[in-house]
């Protein structure tokens, strides 16, 4: 047979099929809230796909050219090669507008799946010891998806990016000291320069995909090393994995669920418009849009910078800037603090031991009301970043619902947190049933349950 | 003789050997059509919905086979013991030690190959500033001068007579349409000279007052005017200005009042600036005060 001939053929040459097997036979605990890091991880590969394909088309250049393409409207505008560019993917490139909206919708779909990813570890204690380097190198990934999101977003150089380009301009520009060089060195001048486009483009398409390719491989690998975590169930402890082979069972499952995570994608990609910017038009510094929000995983810095009253600080002629403390002291803060989580719970609980069991969130409420706490905190926040769509929305002035928001933002993480504190507490009174089992030996040696009548009164 | 468990199992079996060549069908013919898509001319919502029949179906298939064909388990793997042994460890440290010591033992070695490193990593860095100009004193003013004259976004010269009372036009000074740092807003408050602040008493003749859109928040252009309270609110985070007091911020993250251009009326009637703005426009930064 064919497939053993080269098998035969790799091992005489590599001497791998001892470690062939052990990869084959590597055991996959089943959960569903372990597929939330796959469908991230298949997210990135349905975004390199379709990126590679809108790369072919894109210009990253800010040189300005008329349009002549087949959109009418936009027929005799003067913009950048980058904006023509995309409506010409848009419009004139076959499959090009498909790809276009699959690797948005990818996009959004990655940093969701990457933070649904991180709430599972961090709501079932998965990143105690040994797996800090693991939650660390995942923490980074976060991160640098965030940053590839928005450089992205930036490349059509229309008038939603663009404006979101300008706030991080002022954002950057808000660093004490070297605030100024940096925003001139990332944009090789004042706002707007000729360079954004065109740098943004080389770390979207290989600064980060290539470091977040690395840390991905780094985070399998020590995965593999360390085997995966696994809730507690009968003949499951600290020192097995119990659950389905990788060959074949998990291989043909894992594949079933990239091709739904792309099916789902290219459905979205084909049927839910998204980010249709030839209808926002080119940028134009000076020209003005209203209800712009930028995409939801930056909703809540543009929240913070919204909700954060007219702070800031000036001495001896020198300012810290308001936006510094929503757009840059609260993001650092809150993935300082990402970071350490692992080293500050050890720290607090004491305990420093291994552990590969999960907890359920109910038997850690302290921990879960933290995190209740935070995501209530971040949900706010994303709610802010759109007070002006609920002001319209809901018929209210924007200053009331700013408001209300600042109101809610301090408020509702600490009601949020006494909830969630409360009823694991309460759901880890309700135990279940106890159910006596008798076991009755074998003549070989081995057990088998026997069937008895409990009374209720014998397990208490 | 048959036996009833066993043709029950293998009747289950072949159903679902049935049910996932049926969901790899529909991805063969999905994709068919995918392609005859693409060649008849393409049409985004076909494109994608085919390619969803396509990739799904493919997803459902392998996900039957997993769940109905394949062994289930579960089979249980112990876990190595995570760290090493002492002896282990012991053994390494005494290998690392062959290097280690050797170097210990020559510090001069090891101080210039620092030495080295430093230099080399601190010479590598000087081709950052190649990314861009010295700020120097850039933010600092705008292309405004004394007696630019005021155009608008067509490169048109604004004349006392261009906007009625409660009137808004972007302008900029004439030669640097579109220039960012020098986008202006013209407003008309009344009919006669107006006082914003004091020490500003003929900044704004005929009504005329002009003020920065560049937001002293985050830079977004301030261009939400409403006349009726005479304010201006700026779209990106709601800073809002008191047009009338030196667009004084009234609500929202912005700290600074709106720069305002000084204006006068030349012998034609067409608007000029008297000067620059007297302080930096635009969001805030380290050293904007020195």
């Amino acid at each position: 047979m064919i497939v053993k001939r080269l098998a035969r053929w790799f091992d005489d040459r590599l001497g791998a099929s001892g470690f062939a097997r052990t990869a084959l036979n590597k055991v996959f605990p089943d959960h569903w809230s372990f597929m939330l890091g796959e469908i991230a991880m298949y997210s990135f590969v349905i975004l390199i796909i379709t990126g590679v394909y809108l790369t072919f088309f894109f210009t990253p250049g800010t040189r300005e050219v008329v349009y002549n393409g087949s959109y009418e409207p936009l027929q005799g505008v003067t913009m950048s090669e980058a904006y023509e560019s995309v409506v010409r993917i848009s419009f004139d490139v076959r499959a090009g507008l498909v790809m276009r909206q699959i690797h948005h919708w990818a996009a959004l779909l990655f940093i969701a799946a990457i933070i649904a990813h991180l709430m599972r570890i961090f709501f079932t204690g998965a990143f105690r010891r040994p797996r800090e380097i693991n939650w660390m190198i995942g923490v980074s990934m976060f991160l640098l998806a965030l940053g590839n999101g928005f450089t992205g977003y930036s490349l059509p150089d229309d008038q939603l990016s663009g404006t979101g380009l300008r706030i991080a301009y002022s954002v950057a520009l808000s660093i004490p000291v070297v605030g100024t060089w940096i925003t001139f060195l990332i944009w090789g001048g004042e706002f707007p320069g000729t360079e954004a486009i065109t740098r943004f483009f080389v770390i979207h398409i290989l600064i980060i995909p290539a470091l977040l390719a690395i840390l991905l491989t780094a985070h399998l690998v020590i995965l593999v090393r360390q085997k995966h975590t696994q809730f507690a169930g009968p003949g499951r402890t600290d020192r097995n994995v119990v659950g389905a082979h990788l060959w074949p069972t998990f291989m043909a499952k894992t594949v079933g669920l990239f091709f739904l995570t792309f099916g789902v994608l290219a459905a979205l990609g084909g049927l839910a418009q998204i980010n249709p910017i030839w209808l926002w038009g080119p940028f134009e510094p000076a020209a003005v849009s209203s209800g712009s929000q930028p995409d939801w995983y930056l909703g809540w810095l543009e929240g913070s910078l919204r909700l954060l009253p007219h702070w800031e600080i000036r001495a001896f002629g020198f300012e810290i800037p308001n936006p510094f403390f929503s757009g840059v002291l609260l993001p650092s803060v809150t993935f300082g603090v990402i970071y350490a989580w692992p080293f500050l719970e050890a720290r607090f609980t004491k305990d420093r031991a291994e552990h590969h069991v999960l907890d359920r969130p109910r038997d850690r409420p302290v921990r879960t009301a933290i995190g209740v706490a935070v995501l209530t905190f971040y949900v706010v926040l994303f709610a802010a970043g759109a007070n002006d769509v609920l002001a319209s929305r809901f018929d209210l002035s924007v200053n009331q619902v700013t408001w209300v928001l600042r109101g809610m933002v301090l408020v509702l993480p600490v009601v949020a947190a006494l909830l969630a504190y409360r009823l694991c507490r309460e759901l880890a009174a309700l135990k279940p049933e106890p159910t006596m089992v008798t076991l009755e030996r074998t003549a070989s040696g081995g057990f088998v349950e026997a069937e008895v009548e409990v009374e209720a009164e014998a397990s208490s | 003789m048959s036996d009833p468990a066993r043709d029950a199992l293998a009747a289950i079996e072949r159903r679902a050997v049935r049910h996932v060549g049926i969901a790899f069908g529909v991805s063969a013919l999905a994709s068919i059509g995918l392609a005859v898509t693409y060649w008849t001319g393409g049409q985004v919502q076909v494109e994608g919905s085919l390619l969803a029949i396509s990739l799904g179906a493919l997803g459902v298939g392998f996900v039957l086979v997993a769940r109905r064909l394949l062994p289930q388990g579960p089979y249980t793997e112990e876990r190595d013991v995570l760290p090493s042994t002492d002896t282990e460890v012991e053994a390494f440290e005494t290998d690392l030690e062959r290097g280690e010591g050797w170097l210990t033992r020559r510090g001069f070695i090891v101080r210039m190959l620092g030495a080295a490193a430093a230099a080399l990593g601190v010479a590598a860095l000087f081709p950052i500033r190649s990314l861009g100009p010295n700020p120097g004193r850039t933010l600092f003013h705008t292309k405004w001068r004394r007696g630019s004259l005021v155009v608008d976004e067509q490169g048109n010269a604004v004349t006392v007579d261009t906007l009625d009372v409660g009137g808004v036009l972007t302008v900029f000074p004439e030669g640097h349409l579109e220039v960012e740092d020098s986008q202006t807003l013209l407003i008309r408050v009344s009919d006669d000279s107006v006082v914003t602040r004091s020490g500003r008493e003929d900044w704004a003749p005929e009504g005329y007052v002009a003020y920065s859109k560049v937001c002293t928040h985050a830079g977004c252009p301030v261009g939400l005017y409403q006349q009726d309270v005479k304010e201006l609110l700026c779209p990106c985070h709601q800073s809002t200005f008191d047009v009338v007091d030196g667009a004084r911020p009234i609500f929202g993250p912005a700290t600074r009042s709106l720069p305002q251009l000084p204006l006068t009326v030349d012998d034609d009637g067409q608007l000029r600036a008297q000067d620059d703005y007297d302080e930096p426009v635009g969001p805030g930064f380290w050293n904007r005060g020195r």
